[in-house]
């Protein structure tokens, strides 16, 4: 099959805009400076839909609709913020919170989390749901780099870079539901997993402070993407991070 | 045998023997895991690594497939492994006492092996034995109709370390309990010959015949099966060019369910004759069935009947001599409920984790190694033979307006006849629970109907004068689902019935997408905190809330489905929901309310 290059016309938002049969609502929009929330994705990897921040829309479909992996089509309607995509997504975010740790004060990626600048940008000032705080085994046996479970929010772009970019696949998801976790190869402490090649690519496009350079106090721990071809385009970033 | 006990020499070679029994392919990753436990009790790291390098997969993945699936064990277990049916209607029975009972006679705790490795107990998901509960699993043989005695007989029996095979016939007792049978369950003629005439009349005109006979998916949602014939029909190969794939789902899960399992038990023939004639009509040669671990019964009978299938000409090489291929190979769960879900179950078929992804692409357009798959439900596969045989026409008199055809249910729970009744759509609850079910047993009242398992909802007693068809349950609250239909007596808590059934979801989450995942455990938190009487109206408040919210965004059929048995408890029972919150007790007598001050743990 070759790729669907015909021109679709679609309207977003009220805006009109046209895009390629093959892109998505999510890409199209950024073109066009719309902005839809994010944080399992990062562009240049495989799209997943798993945290259903980029839910939008889409005028005839009963469903929501992940931006992330949803083709645009002609004459499509998406509408990306309505008040109950809104209320979801604000949802969404509060169900992370409270599923693990992420006390940002003492965190190393404070100020610099996607977590947390997507909380700011939702207005969430208090979570309504009971803090479940799983105290998870925090990994420091790599020489350069460390791994904080508890503010992993599985978002699983560490196990794709991984997979995809370096061709290590060191990471893993193990279990399921709740109690899944993303582990170094047959649960070894990360120090000595033999297929990791201390690239540090899984530390960089870790949204949260869940990976971080060793030695960084709080609020230090700055994420650099450059090595993902697509964010070096310099796209993703003021995307990503709204201040 | 241990891994102390298997040097490192032996071990590579039994596991490159059952790898190489795969042809080294990674997509029977899950099933090698299966023979590799099978032969060495636990899949150790060793066995990980060795099975990782024979198929040239990172350790990682093997690693993180292994971990999915709840019956794939990474560290020892007992020699006998009990685990009890964990369902509604095994509770109604009395299965928590007789687990504590059987735990303490053994001197174990439940969860842990015992000091000298010979046995653990613990709970799994529905076993689907539900017409014949409490059900257990001893090293994966299924246990019926347990009781204070026979659980003293097993403690004994595992204490003697008597070999399994030894064990009394009756207690491993199957029994199909087919208390209505129609048009499907009665239908007795020899294989092949819908197919026969399927073939005669050309793929077209069959795809015309099922539209007109109008038959909706048996596996939970309804969707038109000749609109899912079409598009796996027409659509373009992605993959591989020219191949397209037939799956069949029998990965019953349900709690309360069990009526494929029946269906693949007594008649396997006419299930993989709907398959050959599905796979005839979307241009398929290749076909799966992915059944669920539990039941090892119908697993036997399936690849029984299809050794003879082939022999017949009915399957395999050169159908009944026309030149169509069409070959069938079993593919086997390891305790997944998500891989009911048909993106999860590709994934699992495809040796991965049972992680399902969002749709579109549907599987007809993109399923299996990226190819068009059409994957049907048990039921609806063993419909096709009849409605060919006997004409679309014939099969569309019978039912409702939207739903044609008859139905198997599967009874269990609070009525005096357990088992499958086969109905024609559009019969009401009453004639179902009072009629064939035989009513309510003791001098209970009916308090609700609840269908569709995890997915579905519970209908008051006040609507069992409504017809059973697709619109009708789902105007309720609830869905037809696969057939299964629990029935609850008023010694029952509508708090506690969606309680168990959102426990029951988040155990079985994938853990994928945040709204499933951490959605379910607040849920269940705020259940609970009601069911303790320590709730307040704002709880209530915040429990619909949140039910919208994971309905609305989870990825796929699991979490949106998941708070559809609160959401209709709410809407019928809210006063049992109140009677918790504001006057602290339990109308039903069973949630412990806390007393003030009190930890229940």
């Amino acid at each position: 099959m070759s790729p669907d290059v015909s021109v679709k016309t679609l309207v977003i938002d009220g805006r009109d805009v046209g895009a390629t049969g093959e892109q998505t609502i999510l890409e199209v929009a950024r073109e066009h400076g719309i902005r839809i929330p994010t944080l399992c994705h990062l562009e240049g990897l495989m799209p997943a839909g798993a945290c259903r921040m980029c839910l939008v829309e889409v005028v005839g479909s009963n469903k929501l609709l992940p931006a992330c992996v949803t083709k645009v089509s002609e004459g499509m309607e998406v509408r990306t913020h309505t008040p109950e995509l809104l209320e979801l997504r604000r949802m969404t975010l509060e169900l992370l919170f409270a599923e693990r740790n992420h006390i940002c004060s003492v965190c190393v990626s404070n100020g610099h989390c996607q977590l947390q600048s997507l909380a700011g940008e939702h207005g969430i000032d208090h979570i309504r749901f009971p803090y479940q705080y799983p105290r998870l085994q925090v990994d420091t046996t790599h020489p350069r780099y460390g791994m904080d479970p508890n503010r992993c929010v599985l978002c699983g772009r560490c196990v794709r870079v991984c997979a995809e970019v370096e061709g290590a696949h060191t990471w893993d998801l193990m279990g399921r539901g709740a109690g899944t976790l993303v582990t170094a190869e047959l649960r070894t402490p990360w120090g000595l997993a033999q297929t990791c090649t201390s690239c540090g690519k899984c530390v960089q496009v870790c949204p949260t402070g869940a990976l971080f350079d060793k030695g960084r106090a709080v609020a230090e721990m700055e994420k650099r993407r450059e090595f993902v071809p697509a964010i070096l385009a310099g796209r993703d970033e003021e995307e990503e991070l709204v201040p | 045998m241990t891994e102390e006990m298997i040097d490192a020499g032996r071990l590579d070679d039994l596991l490159r023997a059952i790898v190489n029994g795969h042809r080294c392919q990674p997509g029977q990753l899950v099933q090698i895991l299966r023979e590799a436990q099978d032969a060495l009790g636990y899949l150790p790291a060793s066995a990980l690594t060795a099975i990782a390098r024979a198929l040239a997969l990172p350790r990682a993945q093997v690693e993180g497939v292994a971990g999915f699936y709840s019956f794939f064990h990474l560290a020892p277990v007992g020699r006998y492994r009990v685990l009890f049916s964990d369902n509604i209607t095994d509770r109604m029975l009395g299965s928590a006492e007789l687990l504590e009972r059987l735990c303490n006679k053994l001197w174990i705790e439940r969860g842990k092996v015992s000091e000298d490795g010979l046995v653990s107990v613990d709970t799994t998901s529905c076993t689907g034995m539900c017409d014949q509960g409490p059900a257990l699993l001893v090293n994966g043989r299924a246990m019926t109709r347990m009781s204070a005695e026979r659980i003293d007989r097993i403690s004994e029996l595992i204490r003697t370390q008597l070999p399994l095979a030894d064990w009394p016939p009756e207690f491993a007792l199957v029994e199909d309990n087919i208390r209505r049978r129609d048009t499907l369950l009665g239908a007795e003629w020899p294989a092949g010959e819908a197919l026969r005439a399927a073939i005669a009349r050309g793929a077209e005109a069959m795809l015309g015949e099922m539209k007109l006979s109008n038959l909706r998916g048996r596996g939970g949602a309804g969707f038109t099966t000749a609109i899912k014939w079409e598009s796996a029909r027409r659509a373009a190969c992605h993959g591989e060019q020219g191949i397209r794939y037939v799956v069949c789902n029998a990965d019953e899960g349900d709690p309360g369910a069990f009526m494929d399992r029946s269906v693949l038990e007594s008649d396997p023939h006419r299930v993989l004759e709907g398959m050959a004639i599905a796979a005839y009509a979307v241009g398929a040669h290749t076909g799966y069935l992915y059944v669920r671990a539990e039941y090892p019964l119908a697993v036997k009978r399936l690849k029984l009947a299809i050794k003879q299938a082939e022999r017949l000409g009915v399957l395999g090489h050169n159908i009944l001599e026309t030149g169509f291929d069409f070959h069938v190979e079993v593919r086997l769960g390891a305790g997944a409920f998500v891989c009911g879900e048909e993106t999860a179950l590709i994934a699992s078929i495809q040796g991965g984790r049972g992680n399902p992804r969002p749709r579109p692409p549907f599987p007809a357009e993109r399923g299996l190694w990226n190819s068009p798959t059409l994957i049907n439900n048990v039921e609806t596969f063993a419909n096709i033979p009849t409605i060919l045989r006997k004409g679309a026409d014939w099969f569309a008199s019978i039912g409702t307006e939207k739903s044609k055809g008859t139905k198997v249910f599967a009874l269990a729970g609070a009525i005096r006849n357990t088992g499958l009744v086969e109905v024609p759509m559009g019969i009401t609850l009453r004639e179902i629970v009072y009629d064939i079910g035989g009513g309510i047993p003791g001098d209970r009242t009916l308090k609700a109907v609840q269908t569709g398992g995890p997915s579905g909802g519970c209908i008051p007693a006040e609507h069992i004068d409504l017809p059973v068809d697709y619109e009708t349950l789902n105007k309720l609250g609830s869905i037809m689902g696969s057939g299964g239909m629990i029935i609850i007596d008023d010694s029952a808590c509508m708090v506690d019935v969606a309680r168990f059934f959102m426990e029951f979801c988040m155990t079985e989450s994938c853990g994928k997408c945040v709204p499933c995942r951490a959605g379910t455990v607040q849920i269940h938190n705020l259940l609970t905190k009601i069911a303790r009487g320590e709730a307040s109206l704002e709880d209530l408040d915040r429990l619909e809330k949140l039910s919208n919210m994971v309905k609305r965004s989870s990825l796929c059929g699991l979490g949106q489905s998941a708070p559809n048995p609160v959401l209709s408890t709410l809407r019928y029972f809210r006063d049992e929901y109140l009677a918790h919150v504001v006057e602290h007790r339990c109308p039903a007598g069973v949630c412990k309310i806390a007393a003030e001050g009190e930890v229940i743990r």
